[in-house]
């Protein structure tokens, strides 16, 4: 048995063993993912259970290495943990933007003692992370940022407001940024710190949005403090991190309508019926879907095709903008056909005969796809500036 | 099969596009149309292109071919739609060369791929008879008599068919207009009594005739496969068409797409380059996006050919239906970011659509392939 293959069976064996039948159940939606902390969101009493023996192996991040508390595995264990994960429909055991943002960033601009500081709580989703970027004047012109951080010798004192805060009041840590030096131009001077939200100075309100959820909060800094040595990089270059986590703040984006089951066809074929020849009842919807449904095959294959140029050592350079704008889109797309494929059934609000109103709120919230992380027309902005190489006005 | 090229793929790239960037550009492309050319295509950058392998460059070694499969023939064809090369790639190596190893028995794979690769024959498919591509509404008749059949009928859009030495001609010898069952494909020699070609030329200035064929007598022994079931295997072969003609699409669309955004950078008004304009940026971001998009189906379906998947029709659908609607867009946006100068015959983006629509409607449009696509996919 080679090497991988051992792998393979002791995966199998383990999760066998330690998955509890709870978590190999599908979640209902986004929200239902388990993302630790202090004070967890418990949807099922074994999610705790579930992350707390992954974690323990380090494989809540298997690809992380072992010395900041992850599993330490390479690309080919990874990809077969996942589908030894997937083969028993096994739940991911924790889901944090510590793990998605914060991780990489750390991993590629932290200190040392930072990465040993950080990591293993990630793992281990003790504590949960949030972003702080966003501002009521930066939102596009997101460099334009004026939340400040005052130098006091050991710590910076940070005054300001951010917006659009993803779970803020869910979160323990921040990782914020900030400005440090107003002279030059106002992609400098933008530092990346990180800092404790469970302290005086920090007030965290949800803004409800238009499809009833609040995944979303206005977080205001009165004096609050960090400590220097969360300073992430060099004082200033904090403009260097917050693209390089914009990356994949747009990637994870772009994946959100990815994991639907039924395709939308089908569903409307179960609504409206097929005529004689068994197309779709209604012409003209059939054409808007076959059109959805065409684009998303042609995008799952630039997924595919991107990373294998990746694992190749080659790379699209703009492609994070194209998922970005592209996978956005689609999910607009595929939300307003729920609707049409639907018709009254996605229109409730709430109930067991609306499903809790998954669908309707869905719509709503993925209006905001194309405007949170860089809207659809800043992205391309930056395909045209950057890619075509097209001048400014 | 991973979605990126190989070292060897990347090298016949380098090679094809350095080749037809000399060779068979838009210019000659423009020469021969002026010319009125009889073939409308260059028989010498033909044997050139057969001494590189190209003419064999999907077939099998063990028929002559280079086995380079239908990635590396895909390759060549996107860069012959970036130059708009015109040659016999489309109608005998992407077409007629597939659909007789889809269909021929081992015997006539031999003879014929051996001649097709060696760049001593030319073959075409004779299959639409419409306005539109319907494969199964044939109506060419083939009734048998004795150890031959009689076809009478007509098609349309046969390519190269006055230079073509073998046609494949499918008729039906039994069951009715849109039965799968009863179509025959029959290889029939280009001087046979009966058959008669009027040439045309189409907007493309490529030749795409109208053959007829008036009691045309075909022994049993050059019917390709079994008769009366020519179907699937057919299906298969244009499925394999489409995707190559895809590739062409993708490398005329990527070409037209490149060149305006060269003219964009160069155009001044209001005292600015154009390209500087906010309603320009947009619309070309946007369609780089569906460029780089139409790249990834073109690779994917043409790996799937090669891997022997069992979703080629799907994939096939899917990426003609898609190059169709980038290349409409495309070549549509040339024109209209070129301005008046576009619009003039001396300027060469107006190849480019002119290609582009024939490219198109070959073997199934765009609402051809997003019904079937639908179709496909249970709906």
């Amino acid at each position: 048995m080679s090497d991988l293959e051992a792998f393979r069976q002791h995966t199998r064996d383990w999760l066998e063993e330690n998955c509890p039948p709870s978590m190999r159940t599908p979640v209902k939606g986004f929200e239902d993912f388990y993302n630790g902390g202090r004070k967890p969101e418990i949807h099922h009493p074994d999610q705790k259970l579930w992350c707390d023996r992954m974690a323990a192996r380090g494989w809540t991040v298997p690809h992380w290495p072992k010395e900041y508390g992850g599993g330490g595995l390479n690309k080919e264990e990874v990809k077969i943990l996942h589908q030894e994960m997937a083969r028993i429909g096994a739940r991911r055991a924790l889901d944090s933007f510590g793990i998605s943002m914060l991780g990489p960033a750390l991993l590629h601009f932290g200190s040392e003692a930072q990465k040993l500081e950080h990591l293993p709580k990630i793992v281990r989703g003790e504590i949960r992370w949030c972003q702080g970027y966003s501002e009521p004047n930066a939102g596009s012109d997101l460099a334009s940022l004026a939340t400040r951080a005052e130098d006091k010798g050991d710590h910076y004192l940070i005054n300001g407001q951010k917006i659009w805060t993803s779970y803020a009041d869910k979160a323990d840590w921040i990782f914020c940024l900030v400005r440090t030096d107003n002279s030059g131009s106002k992609h400098e001077g933008i530092s990346f710190v990180l800092f404790d939200m469970d302290q005086p100075g920090v007030t965290v309100r949800p803004i409800k949005l238009i499809s009833g959820n609040s995944p979303f909060c206005e977080t205001f800094f009165d004096n609050a403090i960090a400590d220097k040595k969360n300073l992430v990089g060099e004082e200033g270059n904090g403009w260097t991190i917050a693209k390089y986590l914009l990356t994949h703040e747009r990637e994870m984006i772009s994946g959100f309508g990815a994991a639907a089951k039924k395709s939308v066809g089908q569903q409307a074929v179960e609504n409206l019926g097929t005529d004689a020849s068994g197309r779709l009842a209604n012409s003209v919807l059939r054409q808007t879907i076959a059109q959805y449904q065409l684009d998303t095959m042609v995008f799952g294959a630039t997924m595919a095709r991107v990373g294998d140029e990746a694992k190749a050592g080659q790379g699209l350079g703009a492609a994070s903008s194209i998922f970005k704008y592209y996978g956005t889109e689609l999910n607009k797309r595929r939300n307003e056909l729920n609707l049409a494929a639907c018709g009254e059934r996605a229109l409730g609000w709430e109930g067991e005969a609306y499903n809790d109103g998954v669908l309707s709120r869905d719509w709503l919230r993925s209006k905001g796809n194309s405007i949170e992380g860089g809207t659809s027309e800043v992205q391309l902005n930056i395909i045209a500036k950057r890619v075509l190489g097209l001048p400014d006005a | 099969m991973a979605l990126v090229l190989n070292e060897e793929q990347v090298m016949l790239k380098d090679s094809a596009a350095g080749f037809l960037r000399e060779k068979a550009t838009v210019a000659h492309l423009r020469a021969l149309r002026d010319s009125n050319s009889e073939h409308g295509f260059s028989p010498a950058v033909w044997k050139e292109m057969a001494q590189m392998g190209w003419a064999g460059i999907a077939i099998a070694e063990a028929y002559g071919g280079l086995g380079y499969g239908y990635t590396g023939l895909g390759l060549i064809l996107e860069q012959a739609g970036r130059n708009l090369s015109a040659s016999p790639l489309q109608a005998t190596v992407l077409v007629a060369a597939t659909v007789i190893g889809e269909l021929g028995s081992p015997q006539q794979k031999e003879t014929l791929l051996a001649s097709i690769a060696a760049g001593e024959s030319l073959v075409s498919l004779a299959l639409q008879e419409g306005s539109h591509h319907a494969p199964l509404n044939c109506a060419m008749t083939a009734q048998p008599d004795g150890d031959d059949f009689v076809l009478n009928g007509s098609k349309v859009l046969v390519q190269d068919a006055s230079s073509a030495d073998t046609f494949i001609v499918v008729a039906r010898s039994s069951g009715a207009i849109g039965d799968e069952q009863g179509l025959t494909a029959f290889l029939v020699d280009a001087g046979t009594e009966g058959l008669a070609v009027e040439r045309r030329m189409l907007v493309d200035s490529r030749e795409a005739s109208l053959l007829v064929l008036s009691n045309v007598r075909v022994a049993a022994a050059n019917v390709l496969g079994a008769p009366g079931a020519a179907w699937p295997a057919l299906g298969r072969a244009l499925d394999i068409a489409n995707i190559g003609l895809a590739a062409e699409l993708l490398g005329l669309s990527t070409e037209a797409f490149e060149r305006t955004v060269a003219y964009l950078k160069e155009r001044k008004q209001f005292g600015r380059v154009i390209g500087s304009f906010q309603g320009l940026q947009h619309r070309a971001a946007e369609l780089f996006a569906e460029l780089e998009l139409a790249r990834s189906i073109v690779l994917q379906a043409l790996h799937a050919i090669d891997d022997g998947q069992q979703d080629v029709s799907l994939l096939a659908s899917a990426a003609k239906a898609k190059l169709c609607e980038v290349a409409q867009r495309a070549t549509n946006e040339a024109i209209q970011m070129h301005g008046g100068i576009g619009m003039t015959d001396e300027h060469e983006i107006g190849f480019f659509i002119k290609r582009a629509r024939v490219a198109q409607h070959t073997y199934g449009d765009y609402n051809y392939h997003l019904d079937r696509f639908a179709q496909l996919s249970g709906f």
